[in-house]
């Protein structure tokens, strides 16, 4: 896969942002990649296979094929996501939030499953974020423990996993962001939806594939209320050295 | 062929959606329920040799998109047999 270039003396990644039919973030995140970030960004259709060129791809929320069947069913088995599976095998960075997260467990590229949220609201609030993992490219400018703010804007965000899957998530420190208070401290009041463990986001063996239902496009401007979301991409693009390729982890 | 497939949650999911129905029933005064969950009933109808192949082919559409083995269990039933419009109203 053609690895990011250097541009000039700046390092650019090139995004590209998936639509469905029925994601609604794709603006968002458009918008926060070509106009905070002032990185090379496209909009790559539902049907398109050719990740070519591309060095991150997002999968942003809303509700893909209008989430008939199961949140992120039908998109789990969409020609991009079946190109995503090559793309993420050769190392190239996948970002998905909300939908985007229901979507990449429905492919089986990161473990578990999203379901209806134990209170039966939908969520649409600020919530604190403690980093359990700062070893991935999404947190690599963190540290573990500090505490991020960022809305949830979810109906079925409620992460499972079977006790075996919990148990190697956790032994491979998998889980990246914790519902919290905002202090950090992990507590049953801090979680919005039931989620296991106060999971908000995970990611997968290999660290290239991160899931959260959490949204930093929308935390991603002062005027927004707050820049914590930007952290994620921050660290993404601290991720590129020199030669165009990756740090691992 | 006509195959009709139950998907239910698993038993150890909490069933939110049912808790709330079991709640809404009670509220109606039947409040002797014990337990109410909420399942989906998907109806395919294909061209198949037999049953069985139409039973083998329902199973692989169920393992690839109509259930999600971490949270739902399935049951696949032929309904050809069934009486039409045999359904209790």
């Amino acid at each position: 896969m053609p690895r990011a270039e250097p541009f000039g003396k700046m390092l650019v990644m090139r995004f590209g942002v998936v639509v469905f039919p029925g994601t609604w973030s794709d603006c968002d995140f458009h918008y926060v990649i070509s106009e905070v970030l002032h990185q090379p960004v496209k909009y790559v259709w539902h049907r398109d296979r050719d990740l070519h060129d591309l060095d991150c791809v997002i999968l942003p929320g809303g509700f893909s094929y209008g989430d008939y069947l199961r949140a992120g069913a039908i998109a789990g088995r969409s020609p991009v996501v079946d190109a995503l599976r090559d793309f993420v095998a050769q190392g190239g960075s996948v970002l998905g939030s909300c939908n985007g997260f229901q979507i990449l467990c429905e492919a089986g590229l990161l473990p578990g499953a999203l379901t209806r949220n134990e209170c039966l609201q939908y969520r649409c609030q600020s919530t604190h974020l403690v980093v359990d993992n700062a070893d991935t490219p999404f947190t690599r400018g963190l540290r573990p423990g500090t505490v991020l703010t960022m809305p949830i804007s979810h109906g079925e965000g409620k992460y499972y996993a079977d006790p075996e899957t919990l148990r190697e998530l956790k032994a491979r420190s998998g889980i990246v962001f914790r519902y919290a208070a905002a202090d950090g401290r992990v507590t049953k009041a801090a979680n919005p939806n039931g989620s296991l463990e106060n999971i908000a986001g995970i990611v997968n063996p290999e660290g290239n594939v991160l899931g959260l239902m959490p949204h930093p496009e929308r935390a991603a401007e002062s005027a927004m209320g707050g820049t914590d979301g930007l952290l994620l991409f921050q660290s993404l693009l601290g991720s590129l050295v020199e030669d165009g390729s990756f740090l691992k982890r | 062929m006509r195959v009709r497939v139950l998907v239910r949650l698993k038993s150890g999911i909490l069933d939110v959606q049912g808790a709330a129905v079991k709640r809404a029933l009670a509220g109606l005064g039947f409040d002797e329920l014990a337990d109410l969950r909420v399942g989906k009933v998907i109806e395919v109808e294909l061209p198949a040799a037999s049953p069985a192949e139409a039973c083998r082919r329902v199973g692989e559409m169920c393992r690839q998109l109509l259930a999600n083995p971490i949270l739902e269990d399935y049951t696949i039933e032929m309904t050809d047999d069934l009486a039409p419009g045999g359904a209790v109203r």
